[in-house]
């Protein structure tokens, strides 16, 4: 069967699967749109947390940002991994245990103040909208590259698939089909793996193969690499370029600004018990590394790969009227163009003045199976994969975005008195309208989505996660510290990405940085001022009042964690 | 209140706090330090292919948060039955 038709088969296959799960598990009750009743195993919870948090992103473009920056693609492994760790040993327990929807619920409760809780809806808003965008985008890419129809029908049709499954089903829809979407995307990131790895090194496990020695020659893939890399003018593959303090200070931003972000942290509130919350951060770690830790060995393969089909095993440059038809596929996407210079009618990569490649760093995932001469069913398992990671983020944030619409401003700021059922409605209107817009900013991006990904990650570290600790773990800190902290980490982050990145973007080197530090990593120290400058209002505004203090010890033990309430 | 005593409760939250912080330190260890501000020291060891400071950038540290959290679980489950907070 030829490639095109088994895509649209395995793509159709899989829109049926996630619609037919989508009328099985309806919402009926805010409680079941918003935190799917509080009743998901934590098993599944996690599968669908994995599948929320891996985006188009990671699918499509971690492996090949990690594939051409080598050490310094850490960062994005390890922060990306690594803030799971603190939603399971310092936030899911106890913000479960709290037991309300939604973080601006925490953050306006325990600082008894509308003006906290308007700050976090706000930025939770800001957030979701920031990512979707991205996703959104995704799905329109991969349908022209695979199913070749125009990128804007392609956003439209995900469009409509959302639509469907998040406005009807709210959460239960969600995260069940959010298991399904884990499954197709998981499955069509590990086969081309498997594959590629045992063909290069004759190790089926991609994390072992790519420190194992290369098939049928002698010596280690990484050396090989690393001499390649060398030889081409790049700097050693398993070496960083970035400076030490950055690379820190990224890995933090990361970790933190994860264990902030409001569509993660709200699927804590959708298992029976504060012990399941706990456990269902390390299943969704499980679920989450299994990709984590094969895309850096994807990342290997690939580029060992790109660079000896493009430079020819003898480094001399391989012949582009002989090149595998690959090249010439994605040539028509613009993901990676040839220019002749020298004449000789022979590609050539290199990081120096040989260099007659242009290369997006994509392809790495999107074009692996081709590039490894894997059979068709492989290479049309990629698109059903991609859009696996893309609908279900996209849908996780979805929803974010109409809870806090409906739930935040509507019923605990401007409308108190509504109904369930009105409350419903109102949150099923707001999904519906946010795919609209997400769906508009898909067809005609800004161009600053890829520069808003740095802000999202800073705003959470810097807003969201001081409050929420010390919410926790300081019950004597009141709303003055904690707003004051909000305020000045957030201005400060704002300010220091807005001016590099928007202001002057020409100034946005190291020699011009605050101690170094990029507008990814600049998250970190607006936390640290947060924390510090909540300490300080503290100190002269006095403790926190007593209810508010007796809540807080409430918070720290499991016996007695209901069902999550609006009240 | 649904520890016997106050100092229960203080008891409770210490030993939460000492669990949470011991498991915090190897959490940082692991990817700061080994995968951070100690590569290149740790580069000169090799394991199979790879240099020991990029395989813990790149794999260990994550292997090793899993590890954490499994490992909070069971401790603080063991916690809650102890002081007789868990849940039904």
């Amino acid at each position: 069967m030829d490639i095109q038709l088994l895509t649209y088969l395995l793509v159709g296959a899989s829109f049926a699967l996630y619609i037919g799960i989508a009328i099985w598990a309806r919402a009926g009750s805010t409680s079941e749109f918003y935190v799917a009743g509080g009743g998901i195993p934590p098993v599944a919870n996690g599968m669908a947390t994995a599948a929320d948090w891996m985006s188009a992103a990671s699918w499509i473009s971690m492996a090949g940002i990690i594939s051409f920056a080598g050490y310094d693609g850490s960062v994005y492994l390890m922060g990306w991994t690594g803030g799971y760790v603190l939603l399971a040993l310092c936030l899911a327990p106890y913000l479960r245990k709290f037991g309300k929807f939604t973080v601006p619920d925490f953050i306006g409760d325990r600082y008894y103040s509308q003006t906290a809780r308007t700050i976090a809806v706000v930025c939770a808003i800001f957030v979701s909208f920031t990512y979707v965008a991205g996703q959104m985008r995704g799905v329109g890419v991969v349908f022209s590259r695979f199913l070749e129809v125009p990128v804007n029908t392609g956003v439209i049709i995900g469009m409509v698939i959302v639509f469907f499954y998040a406005v009807l089903g709210g959460m239960k829809g969600i995260t069940y089909t959010q298991v399904a979407q884990y499954c197709v995307l998981i499955f069509a990131f590990m086969v081309p793996a498997i594959f590629i790895s045992l063909l290069m090194t004759g190790n089926p496990i991609p994390q072992i193969g790519f420190g194992g020695q290369v098939s049928g020659g002698e010596g280690y893939l990484l050396d090989k690499l690393d001499g390649l890399s060398t030889e081409l003018g790049f700097a050693q593959y398993t070496e960083g370029t970035k400076p030490m303090i950055d690379v820190f200070f990224i890995t933090a931003a990361l970790m933190v600004g994860t264990a902030g972000l409001p569509h993660v942290i709200v699927r804590f509130f959708t298992v029976p018990s504060v012990a399941g919350a706990r456990r269902s951060a390390g299943w969704a770690l499980i679920f989450i590394a299994i990709l984590y830790t094969t895309a850096p060995a994807v990342a290997v393969f690939a580029r060992v790969n790109m660079i000896n089909t493009i430079n020819g095993e003898d480094s001399a440059g391989a012949l582009y009227s002989e090149a595998p038809s690959w090249i010439k596929s994605w040539e028509t996407t613009g993901l990676i163009s040839w220019e002749d210079k020298n004449g000789d009618g022979r590609m050539f990569y290199a990081a120096d003045e040989r260099n007659e490649m242009k290369i997006d760093r994509d392809i790495m995932v999107l074009a692996n199976p081709e590039i490894a001469q894997l059979p068709n069913w492989v290479i049309a398992l990629v698109a059903a994969g991609g859009l696996a990671a893309a609908l279900s983020t996209a849908a996780g944030l979805l929803l974010v975005i109409s809870t806090s619409v409906s739930h935040d401003l509507l019923k605990r700021n401007l409308m108190p008195n509504i109904t369930d059922k009105q409350e419903l409605l109102f949150a099923r209107m707001s999904a519906a309208v946010a795919v609209v817009v997400a769906g508009y900013l898909g067809i005609n991006p800004p161009g600053f989505v890829a520069q808003v990904v740095a802000f999202a990650f800073g705003l959470a570290a810097s807003s969201f996660f001081p409050a929420i600790i010390l919410g926790i773990f300081h019950k004597r800190m009141n709303k003055e510290g904690a707003l004051s902290g909000m305020i000045v980490g957030i201005t400060f982050t704002a300010a220091y990405i807005i001016y590099f990145k928007f202001i002057n973007p020409a100034a946005n080197i190291p020699d011009n940085w605050f101690l170094g530090i990029s507008p990814e990593g600049i998250g970190t120290l607006g936390m640290i001022l947060n924390f510090v400058v909540a300490f300080a209002v503290h100190k002269v505004t006095g403790d926190a009042p007593d209810d508010v203090q007796d809540v807080v010890e409430s918070i720290r033990y499991p016996k007695g964690a209901g069902e999550a309430s609006a009240h | 209140m649904s520890f016997e005593t106050k100092e229960h409760a203080k008891q409770y939250w210490k030993e939460n706090l000492r669990i949470m912080l011991t498991l915090l330190a190897v959490w940082f260890a692991v990817s700061y330090g080994a995968g951070i501000l100690l590569v290149d020291a740790l580069n000169e060891i090799r394991l199979f292919g790879f240099k020991l400071g990029f395989w813990f950038a790149q794999q260990g540290s994550i292997y090793t948060f899993i590890v954490l959290i499994f490992v909070y679980v069971r401790k603080m489950n063991a916690l809650d039955r102890k002081y007789n907070v868990h849940e039904d």
